[in-house]
C-alpha cells in the first residue's frame, strides 16, 4: 500500500480527509452566500455575476467537479467511518448518557444526508430549472440569463421558501459543527484561541446570510424588475 | 539454614564496585539462551523485566492485575528519595545511608543500604530519560521537597502521583520490550508456588491463568520475585485490594526463609475508618506534613467542638511539641504512635475519637489557597471526596493505618533468597529498610533492586548456570507441584460453607490491627496466637466459594490468598512474640523508655529468618547478625 | 457538614451479569438495603456481593485494586456514565452520599469491540497494552540516561506533560464515546513524552505507530464529541488529540518511516 492510501484510511488519516473536504465545501458555501447577497444589488448587479460564473467554463467545471469529488470523498469516507464507528461498539449501553457531545454533533449522518438531499434538489431547481421550468432561461434586458428573476420566482412560493429554510437550517448546523471540528482534527488547537464558539458563530452567519435575500423576496423587499 | 549474607570486602563506599568487578558476567551471545521468570510488575519487578530484556536475556513476566501498568507501586504519591545534592542543603550518598539506616532503627544490613544510596542517583537519571514527568523549577531544575526523617530535601516528586508516574516509566520500557518480543507478558496469571529441581534450585513457577482458571507450568534458569508487601494481613490498609503474601509465602514454604515479618509500618496520615462496609484505606501523603501541622485539642471537652472555634491555645502540637527539631516531619512509626497516645488519652477526634487533625490554616494563611492548591490540589480532593468535607475549610482528620511492610523473604546481598535460583526484590524481600521504612524510600528501592541491581547479581548466578539445563515443564519436579496446586483449589472449593472469603479476611485484620497493631504485648500476642488458628480452622470448615475452577472466579482468587495470609499472619505474630525489643515499627508496650521504643541491641541485633519446617511442625527461627562499621548505634532520636 | 451522620439508604441496583465471553448476557435487579451513605460504590457492589454469597449466589465480579482512583482498575458504567459521571472521579471514589434511598442504579461494563466482556463487568482492555507496545515509550536502556538536570525543561512543559501523563488507562473514555474510540488515552501518552524533550527524537515515528496499533485493536474514530474529556476521571483535555492530530499529519507527510532504513536495534 502506498503511503498515501495507508495514511487516509488509517482513522487520524480518515479524520484529515473528512477535515480538508470539509473545510473546502464549507469555503464553498460561504462564497456561495456572498453571492446571493448580491440579490440586494438589484436585477444588474446579480445577474452580471451569475453571467460571469457561468461564462468562464474554466472555471465553471473544474470547480464543478472538484465540489463533485469532494462531496463524494466526504460522503464515502463518512460511511466508512460510520460502519466502522458502529463495529466498534457491537453491544450497546442499556443506558447511556451523553454529556459534552451536542445535538448537532451527534447528528452529522442525519443532517448530512438530507442536506444531500437538499443539495439535489436545489440544482434540480436553479441548475437545470426542473421546479419551475417556466421561468428557467429567461433573458433580461441585456440579453443575459435572467438568475435574479428565476430567484425571485422561486422565494415568492411559500413552500419553495419553507423547503430552503428547512434544508438551510439543517446545512447551517452541519457546517457549525463541521467549522469548529475541522480545526481540532486536524490539530490546530491553541489554549489561547479556543475555537469552540466559531462553530455556533458560523452556523448563525450561514443561517441568517442565507435566508436574508429569500426572507427579503418574500415579504416583498426583493421584487421583480419592474414590479 | 545457612544464612550467609554474602557481602563483598572492603570499606562500604566501594563494596558495590568491587562486587560489580568480582561478579561474573554472562557473554551478551549467550544471554538470550538463559530464561528468566519474573513475577511481578511493579516498579521491582517491571524494571527487572525490561532491563534484563534490554540485556538480553529471554523474560517473561507475570502479574495478576489486567495490565503491568496496575501493579500497586502506582499509588506511591509523594515522591522518591536521592542523593543528589541538587539543593545544596548538605546531602550525600552518606548522609542518605546514615538516614535510612537510623530512620530503620538500626536493624538493616549496611552494605545494602549503602549501595541503595549510590544507585539514587542514577535512578532519577534513568526516570528522567523515560520522560518521566517529575516537578520542575522555573528555571527547568528538578524540584525538590522533604519527606519524613530527613533534614535535608532530597526527595524528588511528580505531584501527587510519583508512583504513578514512575511505574508508567517502567511500564513504558517493559512494553518497549514486550513489543520487540523479548519479554513475553503474562497478565492475569497468578503464581501458585516456586518449583524446585532435585538440587533445591529454583527452576519455574506453576501460575493460574485467572481468565481461563488453567493451571500451566513455565520453566527458567532463575526466577525472580516482585510481588510486594504483606500489609493486607491487617485486612485494612492502604495497600490495593489485589496485595497478597501467596507468592512469598509459598516460596517459604518451599524453603525460602522469611525475614522480620513482624516489622511493618504504621502510616501516620491516612483517612480513618468510617465504617464497617470499610474495604481499604486511603493514605494521605506524608508530603502533606510538609505544610500541615497536627494536632489534637489540650483537653477531652474540647474534642466534639468544631476545630476552627478552638484556638491555637487550646490545641495540642504533639509532634511539634515532643519532636521539636523534625516537629511534624517526624518517621512515621514516631508520628504513628504519638496519634495513638493522644487518641488512647481521649483527645481524637471525629467518629470513634480514633482520629488527629492536619491542618492546613497556617500555610493557607502563609502562602494563599491558590499555593496550597498547586501543591496538594489533588490530595485535597481526594480527601473531599471520599468525607465529604473540604480540607481548605476544615482541617483534615487522620490516623494511622498499615501501609508498608519492611519484612520480606531474607535475601542476600545478590537479592538471593535461601532457594539459589529464587531472588526476590522490592517490598518482597526485607533487606534496607530495616524495622522501619523512610519515607519516599520504597520507589527508591523498587527501582534500585530492578534497574540497578538485579541485572548485575543475576547475571553472575547465571553464569554459574548450564544454559542447555532449561527445566522440563513436564517433568515431575512441576507436575507434581502442579497437582499440590490443584488439589489446593480443589479443597477450597470443596468447603461449601456459609461464609465468603472477604468475612474471614475481615476478621483477620481485625485481631490482626487488635493485638498485632501500633502497640503489641506478650498477652496481644499470644491472644493473636489463640485466635488465629481457630480462625483457620473455621476457614477450613465454613468456607464458600461460589463458582468453578475452570473459569474466572475472584472469589476463588481471594480464597487462596485468605488461606496464606490466615497462617502468614500466625507468623508474624509469632516473630512479634519473640522480638522482646522495640524498634521502628515494631512497638513492644513493655519495651519503652519514657514513652519512646527501647530497642535491645544486645540481643536482638539481627534479622530473624524463620524456615518452614511442615505443617505441623513449628518454624525455626534462624538469625543473621547485623554488624555495624559505619553507623554508631544509638538510640534514634528526632528531638 | 454531618459529622458522622450515617445515612443509610435503600437502593435497587440493575447489574450486568454475564457469565463468560460467549454467554449472551442480561440486566439482573438486586436490592440492597441499608447502604451507608459514607460507602464507596465499589464497597456498596461488595455488600451486595455479600448478600449474594449469603442466599449461594456467585458474587459479581468487577475489576478494581487500588481503591483510591489512581490504579485504573475498575471499569463501569454507573446510570450511563463511566465511573458515574461524578467530575474527576473513578468508580471506587464515587461515594454512596450522591445517591438516594429508591434510586435505580444501571451498573454495565464498558461497551467496545475492543474491550470484550470476560464476566459480568470485567473487560479485557489488553488492545490499551497493545498500543503502548507498540511505541508509547522512549528509547532509553537502562544506564545510558545522563544527569537528569543535564536536560532543562521548563516547568510549564513538565507541567504539561504531567497533566497527559495522569492518564490511570482506565478505558472512560472509550466507554463514554459513541464510537468508542480510544483516542483520548493514546493521544495523552503521545502528548506526555511530545512536551518533553526526552520524547522529541522518536516523536512522529512514534505517533504513526501508536496509532496504526489503535486503529488494528477495533477502537472506533473520533467524531469531536468530546465525550471523551467529560468522562476522563483525570481530566484529560481534548487538546491532545489534537496535537496528536496534527503530529500524525506531519508523520505522514514528512516523516520516513523508520522500516524503510536500517534499525539499529530498538
Amino acid at each position: 500500500m502506498s503511503w498515501f492510501a495507508k495514511y487516509s484510511r488509517s482513522s487520524i488519516g480518515a479524520k484529515h480527509v473528512m477535515a480538508v473536504s470539509g473545510l473546502l465545501l464549507l469555503l464553498f458555501a460561504v462564497v456561495h452566500m456572498l453571492g446571493h447577497l448580491q440579490m440586494f444589488g438589484g436585477q444588474d448587479m446579480y445577474n452580471k455575476y451569475a453571467n460571469f460564473l457561468q461564462s468562464l467554463w474554466e472555471v465553471k467545471w473544474p470547480t464543478r467537479a472538484g465540489l463533485l469529488a469532494m462531496v463524494l470523498v466526504h460522503i464515502a469516507t463518512a460511511m466508512s467511518l460510520v460502519a466502522k464507528n458502529r463495529a466498534a461498539r457491537p453491544v450497546g449501553y442499556a443506558v447511556y448518557r451523553p454529556v459534552r457531545s451536542t445535538a448537532a454533533g451527534r447528528s452529522m449522518i442525519l443532517t448530512g444526508l438530507v442536506i444531500l438531499a437538499f443539495i439535489v434538489f436545489h440544482i434540480v431547481h436553479f441548475t437545470l430549472g426542473q421546479v419551475q421550468p417556466g421561468v428557467f432561461h429567461t433573458l433580461d434586458a441585456q440579453g443575459r440569463y435572467d438568475a435574479y428573476s428565476m430567484y425571485v420566482y422561486g422565494f415568492q412560493n411559500v413552500g419553495l421558501y419553507a423547503a430552503y429554510l428547512v434544508g438551510i437550517l439543517l446545512l447551517s448546523v452541519h457546517l457549525g459543527h463541521g467549522a469548529a471540528s475541522w480545526l481540532q482534527s486536524l490539530g490546530f488547537r491553541h489554549p489561547k484561541y479556543p475555537y469552540d464558539k466559531l462553530g455556533r458563530l458560523t452556523a448563525v452567519v450561514l443561517f441568517v446570510g442565507y435566508m436574508i435575500p429569500p426572507t427579503a423576496v418574500l415579504v416583498g423587499l426583493i421584487k421583480l424588475p419592474g414590479a | 539454614m545457612k544464612l550467609d549474607a554474602r557481602i563483598p570486602g572492603g570499606p562500604i563506599e566501594q563494596k558495590w564496585q568491587n562486587a560489580k568487578f568480582d561478579l561474573k558476567l554472562v557473554n551478551p551471545a549467550n544471554k538470550r539462551k538463559y530464561k528468566v521468570i519474573v513475577v511481578g510488575s511493579g516498579l521491582a519487578g517491571g524494571a527487572a523485566a525490561s532491563t534484563l530484556a534490554e540485556l538480553g536475556y529471554d523474560v517473561a513476566c507475570f502479574c495478576f492485575q489486567d495490565s503491568p501498568r496496575r501493579a500497586h507501586s502506582i499509588a506511591a504519591q509523594g515522591g522518591i528519595n536521592a542523593a543528589k545534592n541538587y539543593q545544596n542543603d548538605g546531602d550525600s550518598i552518606h548522609r542518605l545511608f546514615y538516614d535510612t539506616v537510623k530512620g530503620g532503627d538500626f536493624r538493616a544490613r549496611e552494605a545494602n543500604v549503602h549501595r541503595l544510596a549510590e544507585v539514587s542517583v542514577d535512578i532519577i537519571d534513568q526516570c528522567a530519560a523515560m520522560g518521566v514527568p517529575f516537578a520542575r523549577e522555573y528555571g527547568g531544575t528538578l524540584a525538590n521537597r522533604s519527606f519524613g526523617g530527613a533534614q535535608v530535601s532530597r526527595t524528588f516528586y511528580a505531584r501527587g502521583q510519583t508512583g504513578q508516574q514512575l511505574l508508567l516509566g517502567v511500564y513504558a520500557a517493559l512494553s518497549r520490550q514486550i513489543g520487540a518480543g523479548r519479554v513475553t507478558m503474562f497478565a492475569r496469571t497468578e503464581m501458585l508456588d516456586v518449583v524446585l529441581n532435585d538440587a533445591g534450585a529454583a527452576v519455574g513457577i506453576v501460575v493460574r491463568d485467572l481468565v481461563t482458571g488453567k493451571i500451566e507450568s513455565h520453566a527458567a534458569h532463575a526466577v525472580v520475585l516482585a510481588t510486594g508487601g504483606y500489609g493486607n494481613a491487617f485486612y485494612l490498609s492502604t495497600n490495593a485490594k489485589g496485595c497478597n503474601v501467596t507468592a512469598t509465602y509459598r516460596a517459604y514454604k518451599k524453603g525460602a526463609g522469611f525475614a522480620n515479618p513482624c516489622y511493618t509500618q504504621i502510616h501516620p496520615t491516612c483517612i480513618p475508618v468510617s465504617g464497617d462496609y470499610q474495604s481499604k484505606l486511603t493514605l494521605m501523603s506524608e508530603s502533606l506534613r510538609n505544610d500541615g501541622r497536627v494536632w489534637v485539642p489540650m483537653s477531652t471537652t474540647d474534642i466534639d467542638k468544631e476545630p476552627a472555634k478552638i484556638g491555637d491555645e487550646a490545641r495540642d502540637y504533639f509532634l511539634e511539641r515532643k519532636y521539636p527539631s523534625y516537629g511534624n516531619l517526624s518517621p512515621r512509626d514516631i508520628a504513628s504512635r504519638a496519634a495513638k497516645e493522644q487518641c488512647d488519652d481521649g483527645r481524637g477526634v471525629g467518629p470513634g475519637n480514633r482520629g488527629v487533625y492536619l491542618d492546613f490554616r497556617d500555610a493557607i494563611n502563609r502562602d494563599g489557597e491558590d499555593k496550597v492548591r498547586e501543591k496538594y490540589g489533588n490530595l485535597f480532593d481526594m480527601y473531599e471526596r471520599i468525607t465529604g468535607e473540604n480540607p481548605y475549610k476544615r482541617p483534615m482528620r487522620i490516623y494511622p493505618a498499615v501501609h508498608y511492610t519492611m519484612g520480606g523473604l531474607w535475601v542476600d546481598y545478590h537479592l538471593q533468597t535461601t532457594i539459589p535460583g529464587l531472588f526476590c526484590l522490592g517490598e518482597a524481600n526485607f533487606s534496607d529498610h530495616g524495622a522501619n521504612r523512610l519515607g519516599a524510600s520504597a520507589l527508591m528501592q523498587g527501582l534500585a533492586d530492578g534497574y540497578f541491581i538485579i541485572p548485575y547479581t543475576l547475571g553472575n548466578y547465571l553464569a554459574g548456570v548450564d544454559a542447555k539445563g532449561l527445566a522440563d515443564p513436564k517433568s515431575a519436579a512441576f507436575t507434581s507441584v502442579e497437582a499440590e496446586v490443584k488439589g489446593g483449589i480443589d479443597k477450597l472449593l470443596a468447603i461449601k460453607g456459609k461464609r465468603s472469603a472477604d468475612s474471614f479476611h475481615k476478621e483477620l485484620g481485625t485481631v490482626m490491627w487488635e493485638e498485632c497493631g501500633m502497640a503489641r504485648s506478650k498477652e496481644s500476642l499470644t491472644r493473636a496466637l489463640e485466635k488465629i488458628p481457630k480462625l483457620r480452622e473455621e476457614f477450613w470448615s465454613n468456607l464458600s466459594v461460589l463458582g468453578g475452577r475452570d473459569s474466572f472466579n475472584q472469589s476463588l482468587e481471594k480464597a487462596g490468598r485468605v488461606a496464606d495470609f490466615l497462617e502468614f499472619g500466625e507468623l508474624l505474630v509469632k516473630d512479634a512474640l519473640v522480638r522482646e525489643e522495640s524498634c521502628g515499627g515494631h512497638f513492644r508496650v513493655e519495651h519503652q523508655e519514657a514513652g519512646e521504643a527501647k530497642r535491645d541491641d544486645d540481643k536482638f541485633c539481627h534479622a530473624a529468618v524463620w524456615e518452614y519446617k511442615g505443617t505441623d511442625a513449628a518454624p525455626v527461627r534462624n538469625e543473621e547478625p547485623l554488624v555495624f562499621e559505619n553507623v554508631k548505634l544509638a538510640t534514634r532520636s528526632y528531638k | 457538614m454531618a459529622k458522622s451522620g450515617h445515612d443509610l439508604i435503600d437502593i435497587k441496583v440493575h447489574v450486568w451479569r454475564q457469565k463468560d465471553a460467549k454467554d449472551p448476557g442480561k440486566l439482573v435487579k438486586y436490592d440492597v438495603a441499608g447502604v451507608s451513605t459514607h460507602a464507596s460504590f465499589l464497597e456498596m457492589l461488595d455488600i451486595l456481593n455479600e448478600q449474594l454469597v449469603a442466599k449461594g449466589e456467585e458474587p459479581v465480579a468487577f475489576d478494581h485494586d487500588c481503591r483510591e482512583g489512581i490504579c485504573g482498575s475498575c471499569s463501569m458504567m454507573i446510570n450511563g456514565r463511566p465511573h458515574g459521571g461524578q467530575k474527576a472521579t473513578t468508580a471506587c471514589q464515587l461515594h454512596m452520599r450522591l445517591f438516594r434511598t429508591g434510586d435505580e442504579i444501571y451498573v454495565e461494563p464498558w461497551r467496545a469491540a475492543a474491550f470484550p466482556v470476560i464476566k459480568d463487568l470485567v473487560v479485557d482492555r489488553t488492545a490499551f497494552d497493545r498500543v503502548i507496545a507498540a511505541g508509547g515509550f522512549v528509547t532509553a536502556n537502562c544506564g545510558s540516561a545522563p544527569d537528569a538536570n543535564d536536560n532543562l525543561i521548563p516547568k510549564e512543559h513538565a507541567d504539561k506533560a504531567f497533566e497527559a501523563a495522569a492518564c490511570i488507562g482506565c478505558g472512560a473514555c472509550v466507554a463514554a464515546c459513541p464510537n468508542g474510540s480510544a483516542m483520548l488515552f493514546v493521544a495523552a501518552k503521545l502528548s506526555h513524552l511530545h512536551h518533553l524533550p526526552q520524547g522529541q527524537p522518536e516523536r512522529l515515528h512514534r505517533t504513526s505507530a501508536v496509532v496504526t496499533a489503535m486503529d488494528a485493536a477495533g477502537f472506533g474514530n473520533c467524531s469531536n464529541h468530546y465525550e471523551c474529556e467529560a468522562a476522563c476521571p483525570k481530566d484529560i483535555s481534548r487538546d491532545v488529540i489534537a496535537e496528536m492530530n496534527k503530529d500524525f499529519a506531519k508523520a505522514a507527510f514528512i516523516h520516513r518511516d523508520r522500516s524503510t532504513k536500517a534499525d539499529g536495534g530498538g
